[in-house]
């Protein structure tokens, strides 16, 4: 098929020609094209390898053009460090939910930033478990309704939200820690400016790099995308203040 | 190369490094802490990757990790340590790619001691991990066995793309012996045509163990049972010990076994013709030399140090043609010699447990240990 003239919007190159399983208006879909465009711009394609999580983007290893493995739930930084730690000239990144990273993989991510995994990890905050139907997550806020806490969030007894971004910038493996939203293009642009620090840390060996990204679960939320998307703006944001958590001197020189 | 006094643990560090190791993830946990130091200092020192984990749901996982590389990579830990592991086991065998572990086995269940122990037999021979994977397990009885055996798993692993654990107990672990230790192999690059190293120059690669739709499932669940029944055909391996002329048979395995050795000997100069299997791999289990076995002689008695594990699989190879007998210590109690010599001379005089189970038979014997 000849390309039109006009072509304004095609599909990356870090990307495999296959129609992705997220409902409409979910936001994973936009955090993967992110990385495929900057995989792609930093010409890293062949040199990397995923690690998938379990969670609504379980099969992300069918939409990138890389090599791929698919981590159990949680254990996606543990099975990065073991690729990373044999091959440390390939580019290793996970794709983790907030289930997956920051309730049953707490410790896996910890120790992996602790000791400076020379890996980047983008961590999807949809503040729910979107795969298994919109359970309460860590990251749930306080009073927000999920199908395991159907009266809103209790914080006396299901405690309170566990901020990521924050909690691993205190630790010195950290080169690069930053917190970022998808709810609109001008914060979609600084995402991926964002991720592309994230790999050009990896890629300098300046240690551990996640970004987080603030994300949508329209289909659990009961919302529409474009509800979801004002949801974020209004209610994560404050409750997940955007910013750069830690970014290393060396990693403040780069200019792209 | 010359024989030298090894510690069952560092030999089998050494055993590792020399059989090509590249990359070793574990966590401290008695009785197998030093193969851990060990290879904390001997893995650097080789420019080879080392890292103690956050615990050993971490070390599994980066095993998982290095092993879809392609590389050679193992994980060690004990009874308690192994029960973590055992999610990860499964997304490896599910995955079909290669690796090692080793368990020290101690008492338990529980946190249990860090004595000697055999109970996690079945968890390793026959269970585990969920889903149905086949597993191959070595068992030695010496340090110079578990030296030999370091290198044939990660043999067996890769050429049956399989899990190959070696379980071994506290004892062979601590225990000094003069042992041989094989030459250094250089590390080759295998070149693996699944390996998820980088898709440079070549197709991208996946490597999963998810089979979303049930007949793709069944499919690869049959594809490991073919594999399976081929390592079941070539790779059983034994040591029979006074089998030509026995009227009998002790069946045990590490540690057990040499036990059952010591007592069969100073049967035989008492005269009583018994003899003894010592199987090597416990998976593939040597059904089918017990099987042959339970045509010509009278009767089996299996030493084991648990509640009587691998007696089932013995039990299932004799089919009930002659009776099989059980004597075991467990929770970390090793059995004397003069124990399993005296279960010899009761059975030598004819004295077999014929009207009940014999491991029922044998718990109200140890009603002596229970009153203790
Ligand atoms: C060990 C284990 N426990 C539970 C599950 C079930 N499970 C699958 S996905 C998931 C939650 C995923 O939520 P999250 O990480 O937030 O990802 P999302 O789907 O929201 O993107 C759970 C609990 C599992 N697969 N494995
Ligand atoms: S369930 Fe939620 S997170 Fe999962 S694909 Fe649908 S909208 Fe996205
Ligand atoms: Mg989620």
């Amino acid at each position: 098929m000849n390309a039109p003239t006009n072509l304004v919007y095609e599909r990356p190159e870090g990307f495999t020609d296959t129609p992705t399983h997220y409902c409409p208006g979910c936001t994973h879909g936009v955090a993967h094209r992110l990385i495929a465009e900057v995989l792609e711009e930093m010409e890293l394609i062949p040199k990397t390898i995923g690690v998938a999580p379990v969670g609504c983007s379980v099969f992300a290893y069918n939409y990138f053009d890389t090599d791929f493995v698919e981590a159990p739930h949680g254990r996606a930084p543990a099975m990065a460090t073991g690729i990373k730690r044999v091959l440390p000239d390939r580019i290793v990144f996970t794709y983790q939910g907030d289930g997956d990273l920051a309730s049953i993989g707490m410790g896996e991510i910890v120790h992996a930033a602790a000791r400076g995994e020379n890996i980047t990890v983008i961590f999807i905050n949809n503040a729910n478990y979107g795969m298994t139907g919109g359970q309460m997550a860590p990251t749930t806020l306080p009073g927000m309704k999920t199908t395991s806490s159907p009266n809103g969030r209790d914080v006396e007894t299901q405690g309170y939200p566990i901020r990521m971004a924050e909690m691993l910038s205190t630790l010195e493996g950290v080169g690069y820690c930053v917190r970022r939203s998808l709810h609109d293009p001008k914060n979609i642009r600084l995402a991926k400016k964002a991720i592309r620090m994230a790999f050009e840390t990896q890629a300098r060996g300046l240690g551990f790099s996640m970004v987080e990204l603030l994300s949508t679960c329209p289909t659990n939320w009961g919302m529409t995308p474009v509800a979801s998307l004002k949801f974020v703006e209004e209610h994560m944001v404050p409750a997940y203040p955007l910013g750069d958590y830690k970014v290393s001197d060396a990693i403040k020189q780069v200019k792209i | 190369m010359p024989k030298e006094l090894w510690k069952g643990n560092e030999a089998i560090a050494e055993a590792a490094v020399r059989a090509g190791l590249q990359a070793y993830f574990g966590y401290p946990i008695t009785p197998q802490t030093e193969i851990l130091e060990y290879l904390s200092r001997r893995m650097p020192e080789l420019g080879r990757a080392f890292v103690q984990a956050e615990s050993e749901l971490g070390a599994i996982n980066m095993v998982y990790g290095a092993a879809c590389t392609g590389a050679r990579v193992m994980s060690t830990s004990s009874s308690p340590g192994v029960s973590l592991m055992m999610e990860g086991l499964s997304y490896i065998a599910g995955t079909e790619v290669p690796a090692v572990l080793v368990n020290v086995m101690r008492g338990g269940p529980g946190l249990g001691n860090i004595a000697p122990a055999q109970s996690d037999y079945n968890q390793a021979v026959h269970g585990g991990g969920h889903g149905d994977y086949p597993r191959i397990v070595l068992a030695p009885s010496s340090v110079q066995e578990a030296i030999d055996l370091m290198g044939l798993s990660f043999d067996l692993a890769e050429k049956y793309r399989m899990i190959c654990m070696v379980i071994l107990d506290g004892s062979i672990g601590q225990m000094m012996e003069p042992a041989e230790m094989p030459e250094m192999k250089p590390i080759v690059d295998r070149n693996f045509d699944w390996a998820t190293n980088g898709a440079i120059n070549r197709e991208r690669r996946i490597l999963s163990s998810i089979y979303i739709d049930p007949p793709a499932e069944e499919v690869a669940n049959l594809r490991l049972g073919k594999r399976w029944r081929e390592v079941q055909a070539n790779e059983v391996r034994y040591k029979e010990y006074y089998l030509d002329d026995a009227e009998f048979v002790i069946v045990g395995f590490g540690t057990a076994g040499r036990v059952a050795l010591s007592a069969v000997r100073a049967a035989r100069t008492e005269g009583i013709k018994v003899g003894l299997l010592r199987p090597i791999t416990v998976s593939p289990y040597p059904y089918q030399v017990i099987d042959q076995l339970a045509g010509r002689v009278s009767g089996f008695l299996v030493t084991e140090m648990n509640m009587g594990q691998m007696f089932d699989d013995v039990r299932l190879a004799v089919r009930g043609r002659v009776p099989v007998e059980f004597y075991g210590r467990t929770g970390g109690v090793v059995p004397f010699p003069d124990e399993i010599l005296a279960e010899i001379r009761r059975i030598a005089a004819g004295q077999w447990t014929t009207d009940r189970d014999p491991r029922d038979a044998w718990q109200a014997r140890m009603v002596s240990v229970l009153e203790r």
